[in-house]
């Protein structure tokens, strides 16, 4: 299973998370979010682009709430909560947005 | 992305008759299967051995030889039907394999032609039949679409468990090569970083330390979450699910406020973040040791003197049925309390002596019923009174909200229907089976929320709340309205000094 995308293949797994994360790119994240029916928006790119920064900080994506909060403050208040995320990110922040972002899948109980 | 296909909620719930069986219906509902790296680290083989079908009728052999329970279990059943129609996912799907007899069948058929003489003699006529690729296949879709929740063996005459023959079955695969990505992937994690998320000890910290903030914003009460103190009195060992996402923070919250406004000193271990213990669904036990070693190795080093758990069903059935077999003694304890001790019966005993207050009017508008987790109650026990697991949350929820209803009598305490997501099957390429399954309780709520104006459904397990919220906003219902029983305590606590 892989994403052909610009001449090359960029192999995922079964979910789309990408197998290794090091091929990311922003025109991949575009891609992935065309194959999951998403337009990228600024807004979109501020929760990619908080993902991969805490990533490379903790190894890990961050918590939802955690998310949550640094949205509020990067895009205002009203934007800060679970509801406005799920609009950006129907199929769930963490799930899809990771997915989008190229990092690994949150697993366990959530 | 996929559209799932929702059933449709009966109008009434008491005139409800089970589903004409539909064969083949969930046939290729299939869980992703493990990679090796996910087996191997689990002691268990990278891909299907060769000469499969020896090993795995000789594994059930051991099996049956080591647990007489299962031998009854594959012995007894005289096909009576009596639970038929008790699974959720056989009354969601139409499936006939998910009626738990059928289910069971699949294993037991295969025991009849290796181990039964009227087996290797009648062959079919005697229900039995040898292990092929087919059979194989039909026991890894359907041994996988069966969350152990336990439902079916109240209603079995017998007492069979179809839990422990699933179990069985999916011990069988992984010993073969065939095992589940999602449990595999989740246990392989655990031993690696101590919690099914992946959490490392300084992502633990940074997302304590942010609750710690919210808190002190919200309440104006410095309220702490300790993380890896030694000398605490009381090591909280919680679902990984309740540092990352809603409702299952806001339940942390509680616990944090309950063990503030009691003067607990306490701490979690970044060693044991998790309570979960997904070895159970795979039915090792040297794996379900491995894992809850790892609470005896976090109390020793922070040489705490209590050991107590966050809601989660399944991590609770084997804190309170296994824990002293596979990590005790706890002779170093203090022996004034039990061996675990679960969140609930802390709460409910300080709310009891008055040593913590609840004001339901902090809750105002709320009218909450609750959920009960399959194996709180049906494999365990809270307090020291039989149907503990039943009165215990209701009595706390009862005294923090101004209105409680109970939903269906045939949908609660030991009758209670699963989430649709326990037993390993919380995993998104299962999704159409998980939406099918809820349909049951789906049914019981939205009779509650017409007739009584339910607004909040409580649940003490993470997978309950992590399935609800994914999948009963597809039965037109909001994922806010499923909330954990320490959050609805949180809110109602009197906090701070003069409280």
């Amino acid at each position: 299973m892989a994403y052909q995308f610009n001449g090359t293949s960029i192999e995922h797994d079964e979910e789309g998370f990408l197998e290794d994360i090091g091929q990311w790119s922003e025109d991949l994240a575009n891609h992935i979010a065309q194959t999951e029916d998403l337009t990228m928006t600024p807004e979109h790119w501020e929760v990619v682009n908080f993902l991969r920064e805490y990533y490379q900080e903790f190894q890990i994506a961050p918590a939802i709430r955690v998310l949550t909060k640094a949205m509020g403050k990067r895009l205002g208040a009203e934007k800060g909560n679970n509801k406005y995320l799920y609009e950006l990110f129907p199929y769930g922040p963490a799930k899809q947005a990771c997915k989008i972002a190229g990092l690994p899948k949150p697993t366990g109980c959530v | 992305m996929t559209a799932y296909a929702v059933p449709t909620l009966s109008p009434d719930l008491a005139a409800d008759r089970p589903p004409r069986p539909v064969p083949g219906a969930m046939r290729d509902c299939r869980s992703h299967p493990a990679k090796p790296s996910h087996q191997e680290p689990l002691g268990f083989p990278g891909e299907l051995v060769d000469g499969w079908q020896e090993v795995a009728v000789a594994r059930l052999g051991e099996l049956v030889a080591r647990y007489q329970s299962l031998q009854v279990f594959l012995d007894i059943c005289v096909k009576c039907g009596a639970c038929h129609d008790k699974c959720h996912y056989f009354l969601g799907t139409a499936d006939p394999y998910n009626m738990p007899v059928a289910r069971q069948d699949l294993l037991r058929s295969v025991f009849r032609h290796h181990y039964t003489t009227a087996g290797k003699w009648l062959g079919n006529l005697a229900g039995a039949r040898p292990l092929t690729e087919d059979v194989l296949d039909e026991w890894y879709n359907y041994f996988h679409q069966c969350s152990q929740c336990r439902r079916c063996s109240v209603f079995c005459p017998y007492g069979i468990d179809t839990a422990e023959i699933s179990m069985a079955a999916r011990d069988i695969m992984d010993v073969i090569g065939k095992g589940q990505k999602y449990t595999n992937e989740v246990i392989t994690k655990v031993h690696d970083k101590g919690n099914n998320l992946g959490l490392s000890a300084a992502a633990l910290r940074n997302t304590l330390e942010g609750l710690e903030e919210d808190v002190l914003e919200d309440t104006g009460v410095p309220v702490k979450f300790p993380l890896d103190v030694k000398g605490a009195d009381v090591l909280l060992v919680t679902p990984s699910a309740d540092f990352f996402a809603e409702p299952h923070v806001d339940g942390l919250i509680g616990y944090a406020k309950i063990f503030h406004q009691a003067g607990i000193n306490w701490t979690i271990s970044s060693h044991a973040s998790e309570a979960a213990n997904f070895a159970l669904f795979i039915g090792s036990y040297d794996q379900m040791h491995k894992v809850a070693s790892r609470i005896r190795e976090a109390a020793l080093d922070l040489g705490v003197k209590r050991l107590v758990f966050g809601e989660c069903g399944h991590a609770w059935r084997v804190a309170y049925s296994f824990l002293n077999t596979f990590a005790g003694p706890w002779d170093f304890l203090d022996p004034r309390y039990p061996v675990p001790q679960h969140i609930i019966e802390v709460t409910h005993d300080l709310v009891s002596r008055g040593a913590v207050k609840l004001d339901r009017d902090a809750n105002a508008g709320v009218v909450a019923t609750m959920h009960d987790s399959c194996n709180v109650a049906r494999a365990a026990r809270l307090g020291d009174r039989p149907g503990g697991q039943f009165s215990l949350p209701r009595e706390l929820l009862a005294a923090c909200v101004p209105t409680f209803v109970e939903m269906h009598p045939s949908t609660v305490k030991d009758k209670t229907f699963c989430c649709g997501g326990g037993g390993g099957l919380l995993t998104d390429e299962l999704m159409d089976l998980r939406i099918k399954g809820t349909k049951p309780r789906a049914e019981a709520l939205r009779q509650v929320v017409e007739d009584d104006g339910v607004t909040h459904m409580v649940a003490m397990c993470a997978i309950c709340k992590s399935q609800f919220t994914a999948v009963l906003p597809h039965y037109g219902f909001e994922m806010e309205m499923v909330v954990s029983l320490h959050q609805l305590i949180g809110k109602a606590l009197r906090l701070g000094a003069g409280a």
